[in-house]
């Protein structure tokens, strides 16, 4: 059978089952069989019992649900941040060649640095504030955003320009009117993965520059050597990461209502 | 007064390395409030004609005028209805024809009742509020229309603004395009390949010839047409049963005819 054959519900249901009653069956027995040391890697109901009490019980000061609403709200910040700058810098480097000149050389010279090096500096300048994350998250989540505006704006039918301008659309409104609807599309695809590589950098920013959220709690769980704090935060930040992209899924949807005519 | 004026105009492309001439000195005037088509094979220059006015390209050489000032860029002064309309379509009717209305400076009852006389004289009611893609090929040509008589512009560039249209529909289009032509005149480049169309709606033809593009023959309709009384009929067929349309007609396709023998020799 090639990839391309769909499965049936049945079949689907019973392969996926066999692919995770088979992982976690190695797992629950390289554990339970002495194979692997406890304190390297708890079993997997450990981890679901540890899961569930930390939602109740709170772990270096807060429960499971605040660590996560902590972390939650610094990404949000961050990445509202690099929409708020990534769309508008797109547009505006779509419009104007020399801003794309401008913009370029700086942006490409950033873009490749990973955003967790970014947290020395968060450290330096923020301290464990609430900047020093929302700094590496933006820094992750800005790419995209910045790259799938432009080039979204980019592929806008020039016909759409040239009516706008015989119609006496300025420079505002060339790029709120016509670049920006034109580039939507490719905006909320960038948006979804900028929001994944936003949501991973902010765990590890946690790691060191922060003293709430998800990333803090496995530090803290990793030094007190429970690591099935630490793979209890890791379903977290699992399951946020997936809300997250769902929610952007739909905004995708709801996006491209709109047709070419 | 709103006249266009070329004058020894050139334009020329870069086309792998090599310039090429697309439109090789045209001098050509449209009168103020007159009706000018331009017919020729494709790639004849005549829609690169219609640009330079738009201001969406500049001549190499010689300038355009419109009411005496150099084109510099593209304006609300002169509207353009584009071959595939090019209305927006993440906007509505409506707002697609407000769009123009938008830049300029006018208390918003005015744009209101502005907007809603062209959507009532393009038989748009009841659409207003639909997006482009949900309207057939006319429906959408008569808001490109509207969009761009909202201005009220002067000047008016149609780039074989029916060329995309199944041919009931075009011939509903062009009768209403003669009514609002003869009714409230404007001064019109029409750039069309369809020598009936040509003949039909305009007060002249400019017949072009290819590589380069040259005016060949400039065919006075006007005068025939207001003798004959083609303006008494408003129907296209009948008009086009007139012997002296079918003479004016036949007339052009030799003119065209000549110069694709011409070129194959």
């Amino acid at each position: 059978m090639s990839q391309l054959d769909r499965l049936n519900p049945g079949e689907y249901i019973l392969w996926t089952g066999l692919g995770l009653v088979s992982f976690l069956g190695f797992w629950y027995l390289s554990v339970s069989l002495g194979l692997v040391p406890r304190q390297f890697l708890p079993a997997p109901h450990e981890v679901v019992l540890k899961f569930i009490h930390l939602v109740s019980e709170p772990f270096s000061g807060y429960t499971l649900l605040a660590h996560i609403a902590s972390s939650f709200q610094r990404f949000l910040y961050g990445f509202i941040l690099a929409v708020a700058i990534g769309v508008p810098l797109g547009l505006l480097m779509a419009l104007s060649k020399f801003a794309n000149q401008l913009i370029t050389p700086f942006f490409e010279s950033i873009r490749f640095v990973a955003p967790i090096a970014w947290v020395p500096f968060a450290a330096l300048w923020f301290g464990t504030g609430i900047g020093g994350p929302v700094l590496v998250i933006f820094m992750g989540a800005f790419p995209p955003v910045l790259i799938n505006t432009y080039r979204g704006a980019m592929h806008v039918d020039k016909k759409y320009l040239e009516a706008a301008k015989m119609l006496g659309a300025g420079r505002f409104r060339l790029m709120t009117e016509v670049l920006f609807p034109a580039a939507i599309p490719s905006i909320v695809a960038g948006l979804r993965i900028s929001a994944g590589l936003g949501w991973q950098s902010l765990v590890g920013a946690e790691l060191i520059v922060a003293s709430s959220g998800v990333g803090y709690m496995m530090v803290k769980g990793q030094a007190s050597i429970q690591t099935d704090i630490v793979m209890s935060g890791m379903i977290a930040i699992g399951i946020i990461g997936l809300f997250i992209d769902i929610l952007l899924r739909q905004a995708e949807k709801l996006a491209v209502n709109y047709k070419e005519a | 007064m709103a006249d266009i004026v070329f004058e020894s105009v050139e334009r020329s492309f870069k086309q792998g390395g090599k310039e090429f001439l697309a439109v090789g000195g045209i001098d050509l005037t449209v009168k103020d409030k007159e009706f000018v088509a331009i017919v020729g094979p494709s790639g004849c220059g005549k829609t690169t004609c219609m640009r330079m006015v738009a201001g969406l390209e500049m001549p190499t050489k010689g300038r355009v005028l419109v009411g005496g000032k150099k084109i510099i860029g593209p304006g609300p002064d002169r509207a353009v209805v584009f071959q595939q309309f090019a209305l927006f379509p993440w906007k509505s009717v409506q707002e697609n024809i407000e769009f123009g209305l938008k830049s300029l400076k006018m208390d918003a009852a005015q744009k209101k009742e502005k907007t809603a006389r062209l959507i009532t004289l393009m038989g748009l009611e009841g659409y207003e509020q639909a997006y482009p893609h949900q309207l057939s090929g006319g429906m959408q040509q008569r808001v490109a229309i509207a969009r761009a008589y909202v201005l009220e512009p002067e000047v008016l560039l149609m780039d074989e603004p029916f060329g995309a249209l199944d041919a009931q529909t075009r011939v509903v289009m062009q009768e209403e395009l003669v009514r609002l032509a003869r009714k409230n005149p404007k001064t019109v480049l029409f750039i069309t390949h369809a020598v009936e169309e040509a003949v039909y709606l305009a007060d002249r033809v400019v017949v072009m010839s290819r590589r380069p593009g040259l005016i060949r023959d400039v065919i006075e309709i006007k005068p025939i047409r207001e003798k004959e009384g083609w303006d008494q009929h408003s129907r296209i067929e009948d008009v086009m049963d007139l012997s002296s349309f079918v003479q004016l007609r036949s007339q052009i396709w030799k003119l065209l005819r000549e110069q694709n023998l011409g070129a194959e020799h």
